[in-house]
């Protein structure tokens, strides 16, 4: 059988692709349909929000305010133990040592971050950035940041010293036990 | 040692005998049917028929405990040996039904225990088991040998304690994904030490320690062991003793996968894996890295199952192992091997007859990740023999169903769900009718299908129309009107199950089903328009169905939150608790 390769740029190589911009440039369309669009009676997690609205038991979701943040119960219908054991995998992925320490050259005093807050580059040096008061340049593998003074490193578990960014985001926190702003070039 | 029965003068007289042959050999060619849907069909051929085949009964499956009673079932099979009963409604799964609801096993246990007590085997989905009860069943069945418990709640390890220590002859131990209180490991050291016949053992989802030792002379001894499934306490070193003692697995789990291993250990635990020549299925994996993956890859080769969905593998890992695996027919993952790694699926599991994508994070709605109908259309391309596909994704498009139907025509089993309630198409904002259009339209073998996403009455105008081999149908944040609802009950002839939630079908959609009920299972109906007035009229007009409903704490008196249908030739329930209302 003939297996066209239809899904062309489809692949969304961006998706995967490890890049270090400011967070929200170049993030593929996002759909901006978290509410509960079709017509129906809401859950009663939900029935707070609408039970001022109608007196008939149905109301027109796309009246209603911006989506639910608070979750509906049983959905999306993953079994419960498995929801526990991805709570625990989340727990453990991260386990040795979250909070890290952040020194940065020249500042008087370390700061400590937790790890576990981020979940990806862009977030992490976007909060570093916010903490020290500086700017981080253009990752690229090559040439590693550009555009700056300010190189970001951190420790691994085998003591070497590390550019932060060149492996994928999990291994990276499951191995990093300190952070460093170098500064300058050295 | 059977009960023999007594030859009922009426019965045998030559005027009103059918069957050219003696009831012995009747029995005996009968007893030869094993699935229950034949052994049904066989029963209602003629009496005789009927008779050699309740006689020549050794297992029976009930598929909803509350449909009939221990009484009757032990009136009409006497020589049952294997019983599999099923419990409360599917959404208990997904905190749907309060605690204590019902579908508790003693009763079914102390009935047993006076015409069956010879049992050897128990299969459990969704009952309520204390411990209790598990004491009194190993206690009371001298005969007992297998025991599963899928979903089920009420129990501690304690109670495993009592089985391991009481049934001599164990050959299966089988406790999966349960509610269970773990008050410790201490339960397995309970086998004697001249037990010697467990071929079964899983206790995979149980979260404290057992004692090695103890495990492994269990598994030293019993020589016809042959699926162990382990918990993640157990480390990469002890799986390692564990499978030199046993190389004549065919089902392992594994514990986590994750320790600083020497490079020898690392030796070691592949050459383990070498001599494991007949496994064919594989799950476990906590915390599998890319480092410890590769020991596996000698065992690949057989692999016709292979449950990562406890381990959260990248892309690249998952590529690597499924290339080794070339003969694998179930597969299932985590979402976070993206789009990406189920590209690899399609091209190096030709033979894949089922798929099964969890999302990792299922609560997360900004996250990025997981999988999209890209994925799940790669492994169509290169899948054709696929069947069976459960998939959690964030965004999906018509076209994108519409081109996987097409590829891989054979599903009976198609489970789809768009985390998102009410989702529609992302690439044209409409609704995804046509999705399912096609897949019901396509699909002809169909059986089992769960939507999902932005859904009108459309969809189900679809599914009444085509899906005519339609068993089981989940329905959630969908459809326009009870038309909809009617549509499917109209029209699939075959349906046994549906369960709906959060749903505007009403009054008219819930009694239009009237003469349809008693063909069927069950009916669920949750978050939907439904009134108690309806319930009642159904109730009343349809005696042999028992009509259920448990109502919400702030809805107001008319409404009826929660429906649960089902047919009996029991009556109601006499167990019901309180929030349980009987119409």
């Amino acid at each position: 059988m003939e297996k066209p390769v239809v899904y062309d740029n489809g692949l969304n190589l961006e998706a995967t692709e490890l890049r270090l911009g400011l967070p929200g440039t170049n993030e593929p369309e996002k759909q901006s349909s978290t509410s509960v669009r079709s017509k129906k009676r809401a859950s009663p997690e939900m029935a707070e929000e609408t039970r001022s609205k109608s007196s008939s038991c149905i109301s027109d979701a796309d009246d209603d305010a911006p989506p639910p943040k608070a979750q509906v119960v049983g959905w999306p219908p993953v079994r419960s133990y498995r929801k526990n054991s991805f709570q625990q995998r989340k727990g453990e992925a991260e386990g040795a040592g979250m909070y890290v320490k952040v020194s940065m050259d020249g500042a008087p005093y370390l700061r400590k971050i937790d790890l576990k807050v981020y979940k990806s580059y862009p977030e992490l040096l976007n909060a570093l950035e916010n903490m020290f008061k500086f700017r981080i340049g253009e990752y690229s593998e090559r040439e590693g940041y550009n555009g700056s003074d300010y190189t970001p490193a951190y420790e691994d578990k085998d003591g070497d010293w590390m550019l932060v960014g060149d492996v994928p985001w999990e291994m990276f926190i499951s191995s990093c036990k300190r952070l460093r702003i170098m500064k300058g070039s050295e | 040692m059977d009960s023999k029965r007594k030859k009922d003068s009426p019965e045998s007289n030559e005027l009103t005998r059918s069957s050219p042959f003696p009831d012995e050999v009747l029995e005996r060619v009968l007893g030869l049917v094993k699935s229950h849907k034949d052994r049904s069909s066989v029963s209602l051929v003629c009496k005789d028929w009927y008779n050699a085949e309740r006689w020549s009964r050794t297992h029976v499956f009930i598929g909803n405990c509350y449909s009939v009673s221990p009484e009757i079932v032990a009136r009409r099979f006497p020589n049952i040996r294997s019983v599999t009963l099923k419990g409360k409604p599917r959404f208990s799964d997904f905190n749907l039904v309060p605690l204590n609801w019902g579908a508790d096993i003693h009763a079914w246990l102390v009935v047993f225990a006076s015409k069956y007590p010879l049992l050897e085997e128990l299969r459990l989905k969704r009952m309520t088991v204390t411990d209790e009860s598990l004491e009194f069943l190993a206690t009371t069945f001298t005969n007992f040998k297998a025991l599963s418990l899928l979903s089920c709640d009420g129990f501690s390890t304690d109670g495993l304690a009592a089985i391991a220590t009481h049934c001599k002859n164990m050959t299966e131990l089988d406790i999966q994904e349960n509610g269970i209180d773990d008050l410790g490991g201490g339960w397995l050291s309970c086998f004697p030490e001249n037990f010697t016949s467990l071929e079964v053992l899983n206790f995979a989802n149980l979260s404290s320690d057992v004692s090695f030792d103890a495990l492994e002379k269990l598994v030293s001894r019993c020589r016809s062991l042959k699926f162990l499934k382990v918990n993640k306490n157990i480390t990469l070193e002890q799986l390692q003793r564990l499978l030199e003692c046993a190389p004549q697995l065919t089902e392992l789990g594994t514990g986590s996968f994750h320790q600083e291993l020497t490079t020898r250990q690392y030796a070691e635990l592949e050459s383990a894996f070498n001599n494991c020549k007949n496994l064919n299925t594989l799950s476990g994996l906590w915390e599998a890295t890319p480092l410890y993956l590769p020991v596996l890859y000698p065992a690949c080769m057989n692999l016709t199952f292979l449950n990562l969905s406890d381990a959260a593998l990248q892309s690249g890992e998952l590529a690597k192992l499924l290339a080794r695996c070339p003969n694998l027919q179930r597969l299932w993952v985590l979402d976070t091997v993206e789009d990406k790694g189920l590209e690899a699926v399609g091209l190096s599991c030709p033979l894949l007859e089922e798929l099964r994508v969890f999302p990792a994070d299922p609560y997360e709605q900004d996250v990025v990740h997981g999988v999209t109908e890209m994925g799940f259309v790669a492994v169509s391309y290169g899948c054709p023999r696929l069947h069976y596909v459960l998939y959690f994704c964030r965004q999906m498009t018509n076209a994108a169903v519409a081109t996987i139907v097409k590829n891989c025509p054979d599903f009976t089993h198609f489970r789809l769900c768009v985390m998102n309630p009410g989702e529609p198409d992302y690439l044209t904002d409409e609704p995804m009718d046509e999705a399912f259009g096609a897949v019901v339209k396509n699909c002809t073998k169909l059986q089992r299908l769960a939507v999902s996403g932005l859904l009108t009455d459309l969809t189900f105008e679809y599914i009444g129309k085509y899906a005519k081999n339609l068993e089981t149908l989940s329905v959630a944040f969908a459809g326009s009107s009870d038309w909809g609802m009617q549509c499917v009950l109209s029209g699939c002839s075959k349906l046994r199950k549906l369960e709906i939630r959060d749903c505007p079908f009403g009054n008219e959609a819930l009694l239009s089903g009237l003469e349809k009920y008693e063909s069927m299972r069950s009916l669920w109906m949750s978050a939907c328009n439904v009134t108690m007035n309806a319930c009642r009229r159904l109730a009343k007009q349809m005696p042999r169905l028992n009509v259920e409903v448990m109502k919400d704490e702030e809805s107001d008196d008319s409404q009826a939150d929660k429906v649960y249908v089902y047919r009996s030739v029991a009556g109601p329930r006499r167990d019901a608790p309180p929030f349980v209302l009987t119409l």
